[in-house]
């Protein structure tokens, strides 16, 4: 049996590129500051050594060219994993995600299929202010077409992008920033994971938080302080943000009638409305509470360390509403 | 240069008979939009035929073609069959993209025909990656994209033309500049109105051609892809050409003269070869009439077996949402690599 190694999240994205690389002469890395550099997160350091440039491909900063590149060269027979620095500078090749990738075969009357990766980093947390912080992934889980992934744990950084990279759909893969320096151990009994469910991270009976990526941490510390005062939650890891697992959701707010939607989007059109929306419709009658949402507060992000702070969701703004909901004001 | 291309009798009928095809084609196309059977944007070709037809003659079917939303004379020269095309400009269940795409978005795998695409500049990157991954697959192949001046302005056009050199990409960029950019004239949009310049500041060969003189098309097209195909990286092509009518369909024109228009007109580049052939004796009399009589027989077939076909089933809207497969992988072989 082997034995539990301790990694970080930024590890395990690179082994999963590594092990890509290995498996399939087709995939290939593209992306600004991806060799030489090493990635801007560091995610791929070392690659552009043991797989050259012909594979660990620096692109100049043109993210509209490099991404079209990226689904050109899918459609022509290569798995190419497009990296965007942050989802941020994402919106630079938006036209070619939506209107290309997402599009063409549907348009095309299913002739060409895109087997497209795009790794992108998303959220705040770092001061890094308005223009590097957002999250942005509820635009993109809002186009048909897409299949969108934010893996929150070690296990899901080093095994989506396999399965990935075998789908004939193009796939954005959403890295939290906040997680890259996460450390932990490798689960050795999993060798592979799903691209397809939601997973229940803890089991409770009171109240159901959805969440994911980046703010799956902050709701499992925030399950864990309520466990202390006897409110227990069911934490989902929606893991799949398109198309989503509505099953695994509607189970558990059937089961512990109240809700609650954890989002680092904005709260206005947040992938959370849809979340509470599917709810809404499907599991109204099964509600003891209002449904209600932890977001971003709607204020592009600002630098200052109390202010971001304030703007992001936080466990202390998910112990407060839970316990509002649950009628034990604090 | 060395590129030679035969300027055969047969060979110059065959390259009348092809814009002919394209002009008439688009003739059937303005009726059934007038019958209200064809809708939405319909950009029609008229006086730009020699670009494609002289461009696309020089290609083989392993390579790709990337085009625009005035893409019908691509699809016809690059032979996508005229029956699905029609089915396709109807929105019909045998149309070549089932009725997704129309007009504007015509994609045909079995051509490697990649768009129609309908967003100025939207092309070029696929483009690169097509060629990128042909040379990355060692396929000896190279795309062919079609843009118009007003691509010029947007970012995408500098991004790939440096990405293609920079990379040594098998890339043939053709311009058609027909000088209007919808109703901008390209004066008051580019402070450079030399486009072939432009390609050259990446440090890429180009040439401008006059795009009403199909056999000076081809010729350049020639020269094109023999520097391509020789490894030795991307080419720019600036073809010269102009569109007899509007923009789509309905449009003032408020932005160009009836003078202008007349005098391109004069340099019709069917009527340009079609008198040269003639003059030279290679155009014999009532040629041209059984030219077109066939062509409209092609024609009125293909309008048949559009009206003919089916509507696709409304319980298919979603389908090719999310694919199950690689459709065009099946199609080529395992890795695309097939030719």
């Amino acid at each position: 049996m082997s034995t539990a190694a301790r990694t970080t999240y930024r590890e395990c994205c690179r082994q999963a590129i590594r092990a890509a690389l290995l498996a399939d002469p087709r995939v290939f890395l593209m992306g600004e500051d991806v060799g030489r550099y090493g990635g801007c997160y560091a995610v791929s350091k070392g690659l552009l050594e043991e797989f050259g440039p012909e594979r660990i491909r620096d692109t100049p900063l043109s993210e509209s060219a490099f991404v079209g590149a990226g689904i050109g060269a899918a459609i022509a027979g290569m798995r190419p994993i497009v990296e965007i620095m942050t989802v941020n500078f994402s919106l630079l090749a938006l036209d070619q995600i939506l209107n290309n990738a997402a599009t063409i075969p549907h348009m095309s009357g299913g002739q060409f299929a895109v087997p497209l990766v795009i790794r992108m980093a998303t959220g705040g947390g770092r001061q890094l202010a308005a223009q590097h912080s957002h999250s942005l992934e509820g635009w993109y889980a809002h186009i048909p077409g897409l299949k969108i992934l934010a893996p929150a744990t070690l296990e899901d950084a080093r095994y989506m992008l396999a399965p990935a990279l075998l789908d004939p759909n193009p796939v954005i893969i959403f890295e939290h920033i906040m997680l890259y320096n996460m450390e932990g151990e490798l689960d050795p009994s999993v060798t592979s994971v799903d691209i397809e469910k939601a997973a229940v991270r803890r089991h409770g009976r009171d109240v159901t938080l959805v969440t994911y990526g980046g703010s799956l941490w902050k709701t499992l510390e925030a399950a864990e302080a309520l466990a202390q005062e006897g409110i227990e939650a069911d934490v989902i890891d929606l893991r799949v943000l398109r198309p989503l697992d509505e099953a695994t959701i509607l189970d558990s707010v059937r089961k512990t009638r109240r809700a609650v939607i954890v989002d680092e989007g904005w709260c206005s059109g947040s992938l959370a409305a849809e979340i509470g929306m599917r709810i809404a419709e499907k599991a109204f009658f099964d509600l003891d509470a209002p449904l209600r949402r932890v977001c971003a507060r709607e204020v592009p992000m600002p630098y200052a360390a109390h202010l971001e702070q304030a703007a992001l969701p936080s466990s202390a703004r998910i112990i407060a509403t839970v316990r509002e909901l649950l009628g034990r004001g604090g | 240069m060395s590129a030679k291309i035969r300027l055969d009798r047969a060979r110059l009928l065959d390259l009348l008979r092809q814009m002919i095809r394209i002009r008439r084609f688009e003739a059937k196309c303005v009726e059934l939009y007038q019958a209200q059977k064809i809708r939405g944007f319909l950009h029609l070709y008229d006086g730009e035929e020699a670009v494609s037809v002289g461009v696309l003659a020089v290609l083989r079917p392993e390579d790709w073609v990337v085009a625009t939303y005035r893409e019908h004379g691509q699809a016809l020269a690059r032979g996508i069959a005229m029956r699905a095309l029609m089915a396709e400009m109807l929105g019909k269940r045998d149309g070549c993209c089932r009725g997704r795409g129309g007009s504007m978005h015509i994609f045909d795998a079995k051509t490697r025909f990649l768009g129609g695409n309908a967003i100025v500049g939207g092309g070029l990157p696929l483009a690169v990656g097509t060629a990128l991954a042909d040379k990355m697959q060692g396929r000896d192949a190279l795309t062919c994209c079609f843009f118009g001046e007003g691509a010029v302005d947007e970012g995408e056009f500098h991004e790939c033309l440096n990405l293609a050199e920079l990379w040594r990409l098998p890339v043939l960029f053709v311009c058609e500049n027909n000088l209007y950019a919808m109703g901008t004239p390209i004066a008051i949009a580019e402070a450079e109105t030399d486009i072939a310049k432009k390609a050259r500041c990446y440090r890429m060969p180009a040439e401008a051609v006059d795009g009403m003189d199909v056999v000076a098309v081809e010729a350049a097209a020639a020269r094109a892809v023999e520097h391509i195909r020789s490894g030795a990286g991307p080419y720019f092509l600036e073809c010269r050409t102009y569109r007899f009518r509007a923009h789509s369909m309905f449009d003032a024109q408020l932005y160009r003269t009836k003078e202008e228009v007349e005098a391109w007109r004069k340099r019709d580049p069917i009527e340009l070869l079609a008198r040269w052939m003639s003059e030279n004796g290679l155009l014999h009399p009532n040629e041209r009439e059984a030219m077109e009589a066939e062509i409209d027989r092609e024609i009125a077939d293909a309008v048949a077996f559009a009206e003919a076909s089916p509507l696709e089933p409304l319980e298919e809207l979603e389908r090719f949402v999310l694919m199950d497969e690689v459709p065009q992988e099946r199609l080529w072989g395992e890795g695309g690599a097939g030719a």
